[in-house]
C-alpha cells in the first residue's frame, strides 16, 4: 500500500474509533433536532387556558373582547371589590376592570392578578381595547370605517431574479439561510478540524514517534496524509449529522405531529426558517418560501459547497499544520493562532455587511482573496453569483492553498524535529529559508 | 565490502556549520562505534543517513551505490528521541510501523508475533501504549527498529533510559544481530559500551570528524609505551631510558607506572627491575576508549 494512503487510513481509523466521535455524532444531531423543534414546539403548542373576569361597567368591549385559545373572557355583573378579593385562591387567571370610562380619555381600567400577568395577555387586552375606542371615535368623527379600510394596503413585493433560465420568484429570506448556514458550517468546520491537525501534529512531537516515522517516510507525505485523514473524518461527520439531524427531526417531528412536510425542508438546507414558517401557521408564506428555496440553484449551491468546503480546509489545514510543527504544546500555539484564524473571524464578522450588497465591492474582493471566500463566497452563491467570478475564486482558492501547503510544509519539515526552541516570527522565517 | 560510506559530507544550518567535511567508511557486518561529545554533530550525520535530513554538499554511498530514497526499508533506525503513539495499541502500531517500512500486512504480523513472543510480551498486542512502563516501550521501541530486517541498524544512544535488565537484553540482541551478518551503527558518548561492543570507531568533534578505524589499531596507536609494575622492594634508579610516572605503596607491595621513552622494548625494562626488585605483576597499559575519547577531544579545545 501506498505510505500516504497508510498515513490517512491511520488518522482517520484512529480518530474515528475514538469514543469522543462517536459521542460528538450522535450527541450533535440531537442537538441540532432539538435546536430545530423546541422552538416550533414551544411556539405551537396549547398554552395553558386562562380565564379572565371582566366588569364592563361601560359596556362596550363585550363584542371585542372575544375567546380564543389562550384567553377566555367570562362576563360578570358583580361587585369589582368582591371579586378582587376573591381573586386569590380562585382559579381565575385574572380581573379586568373596566369603569365606565369617557371616550376621549379612558382612564381607570385595572387588571388584577395573583402573580405578574404576562407581556402578551395585557398586550392583547390593550390591543382590543383600543381597537374598540379607536372604532368608536372614527364613527364620531363621521369616518366611514369602509373608507378608511379603503385606504390601508397591503404591499408584499415578490422579488424576481432574472436568469439564464428566465424570471424565477425568489425569497432573500430563503437565500440569506442557506448563505448563513453553509458560510457558519464552512467557517465550523475549518476550525474545528484545523485545530484537531494542529493537536494531532503536537502529540506526535511530544510523543517523540516524530523521528521514528519520518525516518520512514517524507515530512510533506505525513503532514498532507494528516490533512487528508482528518479532512476525511470531517466529512464523514458532517454526512453523518446530516443523515442524523434528518432522522431524528423526522420521528420527532411526527411525534409531535408536525407537517413533516417542514422537516424535509433539512434537505435544502433550510431547517428553521421554514419550520418557524409552517408552524405559525402561514401555509400561504410557507408555500412561497418553499417555492423560492425552489428558485436557488440547489445542485450548484451543493456543488460550490463542498469546492469551498474543502478548498477552505486545505488553506487552513496546512496553517495549522505549520503552527502545530513550530510548537511544543498546544499553550505556546496561541501566539500564531490570532494570525491564522484573523481573517476567518473576519469574514464571518463581514456577513452582514455582504448580506446588505451580495454584490458589493467588499463581498466582491472578500469572496476573491482565498483566505476569506469559503466563508463569504458562500453567503453570496444563493444570491446569484456570475460565472467568472465563481470560476476566479475558485482558481485563487486552488492557488491559495497550493502555496499554503507549499509554506506550511517547508516550515513543518525542520519545525517537527525541533524540540525546546523558543520559536517566533523571525525563526520560523530562518526555518522557511532553510535548505533541505 | 563497506555498506556505508559518506564522502565529504558537509551540512550548514543557517551560520552553524553542524558537519565540516566529514567522511566515514563503515565496514560490512561490524558494530561501528559513532562517538563525539553532545552537539558535536552525531545526530545529523545520522539524519542525513536515514535520509532526515539533505547534506549540502557530498554523498552516501550505501552497498557500493549512491542512496536512495527506497533505502529507508534496509535501514532500521532508533533515535535517541524516541516514542511511540500514545493512544495505540501495541500490535496495531507496530503493524503500522512495519508497514510505512514497505512490509506486507501477512509478513508484519508474523514477524511482530515471533518477536513479541521472544521478549515475552505477547501478552500486550491488544494494550494501549499509555498503559506500558518506560521499559516496556523501550522493547516496543526496539522491536519497531528491527522488524523488518534491515542491513544497517542505526542505535542512537540505545542504552539511555533503559534499566540493566532491559539495557542487557538489547545487548544480546546487538551482539546476535552481529552474528547474523547486520552491521550496527552504534552512536554514544558512554564508552564503557563502546568498549565492550564496538569494533570499529569514528570519533567528531565540533562537526569534523577526528578519529576513525578499527578499535584495536586505535588503541594500537595510542599505546604510549607505558606499563603498570607491582614489586615488593624500592627501585632506586633506573636508566634514563624508563620514566616512573608515579608509585603508590599499597599493604607492603608497590605499584609502579613506568613509561618506556627510547626504542627499548619491554623485556629490557623487566631486566633492568628484575635485578633491584621482585616482580610480581607486570602489564602493559593499554589505554581505554575514554581517555582515547578524552584526550582527542581536548587537543580539539585546545586548536
Amino acid at each position: 500500500m501506498n505510505k500516504i494512503s497508510l498515513i490517512i487510513a491511520r488518522e482517520y481509523i484512529t480518530r474515528v474509533r475514538k469514543k469522543s466521535f462517536l459521542v460528538m455524532t450522535f450527541v450533535g444531531p440531537l442537538l441540532f433536532a432539538l435546536l430545530i423543534i423546541v422552538p416550533t414546539w414551544l411556539a405551537t403548542r396549547d398554552g395553558d387556558e386562562k380565564v379572565i373576569e371582566v366588569v364592563d361597567e361601560s359596556g362596550l368591549f363585550k363584542t371585542v373582547l372575544t375567546d380564543t385559545d389562550e384567553i377566555k373572557y367570562s362576563f360578570m355583573n358583580e361587585d369589582p371589590d368582591a371579586l378582587k378579593q376573591s381573586l386569590e385562591g380562585s382559579e381565575y387567571y385574572g380581573f379586568l376592570y373596566i369603569p365606565n370610562i369617557d371616550i376621549d380619555n379612558p382612564q381607570g381600567i385595572q387588571f388584577y392578578s395573583t402573580s405578574k400577568p404576562s407581556l402578551s395577555v395585557i398586550g392583547d387586552l390593550e390591543w382590543g381595547i383600543r381597537q374598540k375606542i379607536e372604532n368608536i371615535k372614527l364613527e364620531k368623527s363621521g369616518l366611514d370605517k369602509q373608507v378608511l379600510d379603503n385606504l390601508k394596503a397591503n404591499v408584499d413585493i415578490a422579488t424576481i431574479s432574472i436568469t439564464d433560465q428566465g424570471e424565477q420568484e425568489s425569497s432573500s429570506i430563503a437565500a440569506t439561510g442557506i448563505g448563513y448556514i453553509s458560510s457558519l458550517l464552512i467557517y465550523f468546520f475549518i476550525f474545528f478540524f484545523g485545530a484537531q491537525i494542529m493537536r494531532g501534529i503536537i502529540e506526535e512531537k511530544t510523543s517523540r514517534i516524530i523521528e521514528v516515522i519520518i525516518s520512514s517516510v517524507k515530512p510533506f507525505q505525513l503532514m498532507m496524509g494528516k490533512i487528508i485523514g482528518v479532512g476525511a473524518v470531517g466529512l464523514t461527520q458532517f454526512l453523518l449529522w446530516t443523515l442524523l439531524t434528518f432522522t431524528i427531526t423526522t420521528v420527532l417531528s411526527s411525534v409531535f405531529g408536525f407537517e413533516p412536510q417542514a422537516a424535509n425542508s433539512m434537505v435544502n438546507g433550510q431547517p428553521g426558517m421554514a419550520e418557524v414558517q409552517a408552524a405559525a401557521g402561514d401555509q400561504n408564506e410557507f408555500a412561497k418560501i418553499m417555492g423560492a428555496i425552489g428558485s436557488i440553484n440547489i445542485p450548484q449551491v451543493l456543488f460550490f459547497f463542498l469546492i469551498y468546503f474543502l478548498g477552505g480546509y486545505l488553506l487552513y489545514g496546512s496553517l495549522f499544520a505549520a503552527v502545530g510543527s513550530a510548537v511544543d504544546s498546544e499553550v505556546d500555539s496561541q501566539q500564531f493562532m490570532l494570525p491564522v484564524t484573523l481573517p476567518l473571524i473576519l469574514s464571518i464578522v463581514s456577513l452582514g455587511a455582504v448580506l446588505n450588497e451580495p454584490d458589493g465591492s467588499l463581498a466582491f474582493w472578500m469572496s476573491m482573496i482565498p483566505l476569506t471566500s469559503p466563508v463569504v463566497m458562500m453567503m453570496r452563491i444563493p444570491f446569484g453569483v456570475p460565472i467568472w467570478q465563481l470560476l476566479l475564486s475558485v482558481t485563487l482558492l486552488a492557488g491559495g492553498f497550493m502555496f499554503t501547503v507549499w509554506l506550511a510544509a517547508r516550515i513543518y519539515r525542520v519545525g517537527i524535529l525541533m524540540h525546546g526552541t523558543k520559536v517566533n516570527y523571525k525563526v520560523l522565517a530562518k526555518w522557511f529559508m532553510m535548505k533541505n | 565490502m563497506n555498506i556505508l560510506v559518506t564522502e565529504h559530507i558537509h551540512k550548514s544550518f543557517g551560520d552553524f556549520k553542524a558537519l565540516d567535511d566529514v567522511s566515514i567508511t563503515i565496514p560490512e557486518n561490524t558494530i561501528f562505534g559513532l562517538l563525539g561529545p553532545n552537539g558535536a554533530g552525531k545526530t545529523t550525520l545520522i539524519r542525513i543517513i536515514t535520509q532526515i535530513l539533505m547534506a549540502d554538499q557530498g554523498k552516501v554511498m550505501f552497498h557500493g551505490r549512491p542512496l536512495e530514497l527506497e533505502d529507508v526499508h534496509r535501514i532500521g533506525y532508533l533515535p535517541e528521541e524516541r516514542g511511540l503513539y500514545k493512544k495505540m495499541k501495541v500490535g496495531e502500531q507496530l503493524l503500522y510501523l512495519a508497514q510505512l517500512k514497505g512490509m506486507s500486512k501477512a509478513e508484519a504480523t508474523k514477524k511482530i508475533k515471533a518477536w513479541m513472543e521472544k521478549f515475552d510480551i505477547i501478552s500486550w498486542w491488544g494494550k494501549n501504549v499509555e498503559d506500558l512502563s518506560k521499559g516496556m516501550a523501550q522493547k516496543v521501541q526496539f522491536i519497531a527498529t528491527v522488524l523488518h530486517e534491515p542491513s544497517l541498524i542505526i542505535l542512537d544512544e540505545p542504552f539511555s533510559g533503559f534499566d540493566p535488565v532491559n539495557a542487557n537484553l538489547i545487548r544480546d540482541e546487538i551482539l546476535e544481530m552481529k552474528k547474523k551478518g547486520i552491521t550496527i551503527i552504534f552512536s554514544t558518548h558512554r564508552m564503557e559500551s563502546v568498549e565492550e561492543l564496538c569494533d570499529h570507531i569514528a570519533l567528531i568533534n565540533k562537526s569534523k570528524k577526528i578519529l576513525e578505524g578499527p578499535k584495536k589499531d586505535i588503541k594500537e596507536t595510542y599505546k604510549s609505551n607505558t606499563f603498570n609494575v607491582l614489586h615488593h622492594g624500592k627501585v632506586n634508579g633506573l636508566p634514563a631510558d624508563f620514566d616512573t610516572l608515579s608509585t603508590e605503596e599499597v599493604e607492603g607491595a608497590i605499584h609502579s607506572t613506568i613509561q618506556i621513552k627510547s626504542a627499548l622494548g619491554p623485556n629490557d625494562l623487566l631486566k633492568a627491575l628484575i635485578s633491584q626488585v621482585e616482580v610480581h605483576e607486570f602489564v602493559e597499559k593499554i589505554p581505554s576508549m575514554n581517555e582515547i575519547f578524552i584526550q582527542k577531544v581536548q587537543e580539539g579545545g585546545h586548536e
